[in-house]
């Protein structure tokens, strides 16, 4: 499993911000060409971020690219650019409808084939800013194979709904409800938008703390100092891990019996309750299935 | 003992405190003479003459007046020829350039400058090379004669008509201040004569004393002796980099898995914001284990007196104020004690309290895969900082922690040779950046005290290619064959050189 709790922005004309990226220990990157960076930088993003993902090592975390929306005209010319740095995923802003995309993704597919990289290699994730994009999220989310999440842009969103950000997050309910309830319905995960007062700790943990209730997937981040109480939040209680860990030994247990029915303290195993554990124990970066997998044979 | 020299009681009776009349007399002490009314009077009555060796403290850092009044006066007066032996110059020296032309000054002895003096210095401005020491080194030189001083002019925010002078201010709230004299108190105890320049003459006793009376011969008031912005600023605030939180955090872990930081140890901080940040990690891992320092020793910061207020530090030794906070808890605070760079890092002298050190925290300008540490000349090889007590502390450490980016911009820190080598690897013994950690492979029991502690390692090598991959590899800087600086190490024995960089390469 993917953890994808954290995912930093870095504008991507920002080159001692790219350079230090990698040692934060967020989830995703997320190099920035379109809003953090000015039309007069578009170019020396581009290049910097291509550059960036050729020649640094970020290690396991995974690397995702904002491009301009393709109707700007600055979009298709990321992507010839980023497609050939190869990033885990290109992030498509302004996500309007499925046809979005879908056009997105075709663009990709003739760049992979261009440039002999396994057609697929790219993933997408689609953000969505719009009343109208929140309402096709289910669509969106849908759309392709290649999507690994959709994400909520509130910025847009709320000046979309005449309206403005809110500490309790009111005004943003329903979006996230939408978002995320398409986004699981196809499998995918749900990212939320971002908290831009840096300075105000407690609030972010407020947000994000609700967001994780809701069943989120992760948050995007824009400073550093945000990744350690989102991931803290993120981290499963001790009390729900040891239970966790009994659910899988039991399964384990009726495995080796050759039973397909597993029962903890007299009570039969669920399927949900079993991928529960599961996603609690990966979470916490601990093998699901025990410690003999890990070792080498 | 020669009984015979003992004088008979009726020979002294009519000497000392008594009068001839037999009453006593509240205010004899009288005029001490030693107050003058000029810079000038002062040179006239110390002698000083061509080919002298003038000496000077920083504990006024880039804020100081007292170099330039000085050389300025000399100069009017027609000496020429001087060394100047300062414990180190900034920024603000700049018109000793004029001064070098002119041939008043013709050699420089320091811990390091900045600035223009330095720039010019480094494009063989002199035609003797600046000798460079460590504060231990220059200490130790000074008292063991290999580095005479005919007259120091020390700086003091307060000194009393007898001459006790102090980095602070008793009589009166807000003047200017710098805390500890520690550096100037060597020159003092060592010079033939000293001369002490304050803004504020205070009355008798002005004690504790930074310098005691009997080492000063004569005092000169003056309107300014710095600008109190230079001299120092506020509390040193913390960092919020989170580059450099990382850095602290690693270098904190490494530290408390080191062995040394235990019930009762010694430490030194640098007032850089990782060392800064390493002190708050420690912090919170004291009060929740309940270990405290015995004492902190250095540059102190606001940081280190606040955890000594807590009661997690038993006593500040403070050679050098770092912050207002720092000199304001240096004047109010018995256990924060004044001490001199003899007592601080003197190499001949058992006692000297880095020797104490469980571990110190450093910084580098540049590091080398030998873990050869530079922190005098930048990577243009212009001179550009200050040796300080980085030698001193690394010696006397159990543990030297450097602490550092990968790369400053596009600069690396990390790379196969130093420029200038300052502390060499043999004391330094672990290297802490936020991209990892490499520890001195000759530390081999701090790198199995890390291995069992789950700190992840990696070696110095791999963290120059890895600068290398970020930044590129920078060409080789160009010099001459002239020797502009020559540095010392903390035994006085020379350990590397500067030479002149040649511009024509540019």
């Amino acid at each position: 499993m993917r953890l994808r709790r954290s995912m930093m922005f870095v504008p991507g004309n920002n080159p001692g911000m790219i350079k230090d990226a990698g040692i934060f220990g967020a989830d995703c990157i997320m190099f920035d060409l379109e809003d953090s960076v000015a039309m007069t930088e578009k170019d020396t993003a581009r290049f910097l971020v291509y550059n960036a993902l050729t020649t640094l090592d970020y290690g396991n975390i995974e690397k995702v690219v904002r491009i301009n929306d393709l109707s700007s005209g600055l979009g298709i010319e990321d992507l010839e650019a980023i497609v050939r740095a190869k990033p885990d995923v290109i992030r498509l802003p302004k996500t309007e409808n499925a046809q979005d995309v879908i056009d997105c993704e075709a663009e990709i597919e003739r760049i992979e084939r261009e440039a002999g990289i396994p057609v697929g290699t790219t993933g997408m994730m689609a953000a969505i800013e719009t009343a109208g994009g929140v309402l096709n999220a289910y669509e969106i989310a849908h759309s392709s194979k290649r999507l690994i999440g959709i994400a909520l842009g509130a910025e847009d969103y709320v000046t979309d709904l005449k309206t403005t950000r809110s500490d309790d997050g009111t005004e943003l309910f329903f979006a996230r409800g939408m978002i995320l309830n398409a986004a699981r319905s196809a499998g995918i995960d749900a990212l939320d938008t971002v908290y831009s007062d840096v300075n105000n700790e407690e609030g972010f943990i407020r947000e994000a703390t609700m967001i994780k209730k809701m069943g989120f997937s992760g948050k995007s981040i824009i400073n550093p100092r945000q990744i350690a109480p989102l991931h803290e939040i993120f981290m499963p209680r001790e009390k729900d891990l040891i239970k966790a860990r009994a659910v899988m030994e039991a399964i384990r247990e009726a495995n080796e019996r050759g039973s397909g029915v597993a029962s903890l303290n007299g009570k039969m195993i669920d399927r949900p309750v079993v991928i529960r554990a599961r996603y609690l124990l990966e979470l916490a970066g601990e093998n699901p299935d025990g410690e003999e997998e890990t070792q080498e044979v | 003992m020669d009984i015979s020299k003992i004088r008979h009681i009726d020979d002294i009776a009519q000497n000392g405190p008594f009068l001839p009349d037999g009453t006593k007399q509240k205010g004899n002490m009288g005029d001490s003479g030693k107050m003058l009314e000029s810079i000038h009077d002062a040179i006239v009555a110390t002698g000083l003459k061509d080919g002298m060796t003038i000496s000077f403290h920083h504990h006024f850092r880039n804020g100081d007046y007292i170099v330039n009044m000085v050389l300025d006066e000399i100069a009017k007066m027609g000496i020429k020829n001087l060394t100047v032996a300062a414990s180190s110059l900034a920024s603000c020296h700049a018109p000793m350039i004029e001064h070098i032309k002119n041939g008043v000054v013709t050699h420089i002895e320091t811990s390091g400058m900045r600035g223009e003096l330095a720039e010019q210095i480094s494009r063989g401005l002199m035609d003797f090379p600046v000798v460079f020491r460590s504060h231990g080194g220059r200490a130790a030189a000074i008292a063991r004669g290999e580095l005479h001083i005919d007259v120091a002019f020390l700086g003091a925010p307060s000194c009393d008509p007898l001459g006790n002078a102090n980095g602070y201010n008793r009589d009166e709230e807000g003047a200017t201040m710098c805390g500890s004299l520690g550096y100037a108190k060597v020159d003092a105890e060592y010079a033939d004569k000293v001369v002490i320049i304050t803004d504020h003459v205070v009355p008798y006793p002005n004690t504790p004393f930074g310098i005691p009376a009997v080492q000063v011969d004569y005092i000169v008031p003056v309107e300014n002796i710095g600008d109190p912005a230079g001299i120092m600023s506020g509390a040193t605030r913390f960092t919020k980099n989170p580059k450099e939180l990382l850095i602290a955090k690693a270098a904190a872990e490494v530290i408390m898995n080191s062995g040394y930081f235990y019930d009762g140890f010694a430490m030194q901080m640098g007032s850089g914001g990782a060392s800064l940040a390493t002190v708050r990690f420690l912090r919170e891992r004291m009060e929740q284990e309940n270990i405290h320092a015995h004492f902190a020793l250095g540059g102190i910061t606001g940081q280190i007196v606040e955890m000594h207020e807590e009661g997690l530090i038993d006593k500040i030794l403070d050679v050098q104020s770092f912050d207002l906070q720092a000199a304001q808890s240096l004047k109010d605070n018995r256990f924060h004690a004044q001490i001199d760079g003899c007592f601080y890092a003197g190499y001949d002298d058992n006692g000297a309290a880095v020797n104490a050190l469980d571990f110190v925290v450093l910084s580098a300008l540049e590091i080398d895969t030998d873990f050869n540490v530079n922190v005098l000349t930048g990577s243009d090889g212009v001179i550009r900082g200050a040796i300080g007590g980085h030698p001193d502390t690394a010696a006397g450490a159990g543990l030297s922690v450097v602490v550092g980016p990968l790369t400053r911009g596009r600069i690396p820190t990390v790379v196969k040779e130093v420029n200038t080598v300052v502390t060499p690897g043999s004391i330094v013994d672990v290297f802490v950046t936020e991209q990892g950690i490499a520890v001195n492979p000759r530390r081999q029991d701090i790198i199995e005290k890390m291995e069992a502690a789950g700190i992840e390692l990696t070696d110095i090598e791999t963290l120059r290619e890895k600068a290398e991959k970020i930044v590129g590899k920078p060409d080789p800087i160009k010099h001459l064959d002239r020797v502009v600086g020559v540095v010392l190490y903390r035994d006085n024995t020379v350990i590397d050189q500067i030479k002149q960089i040649d511009e024509s390469a540019l």
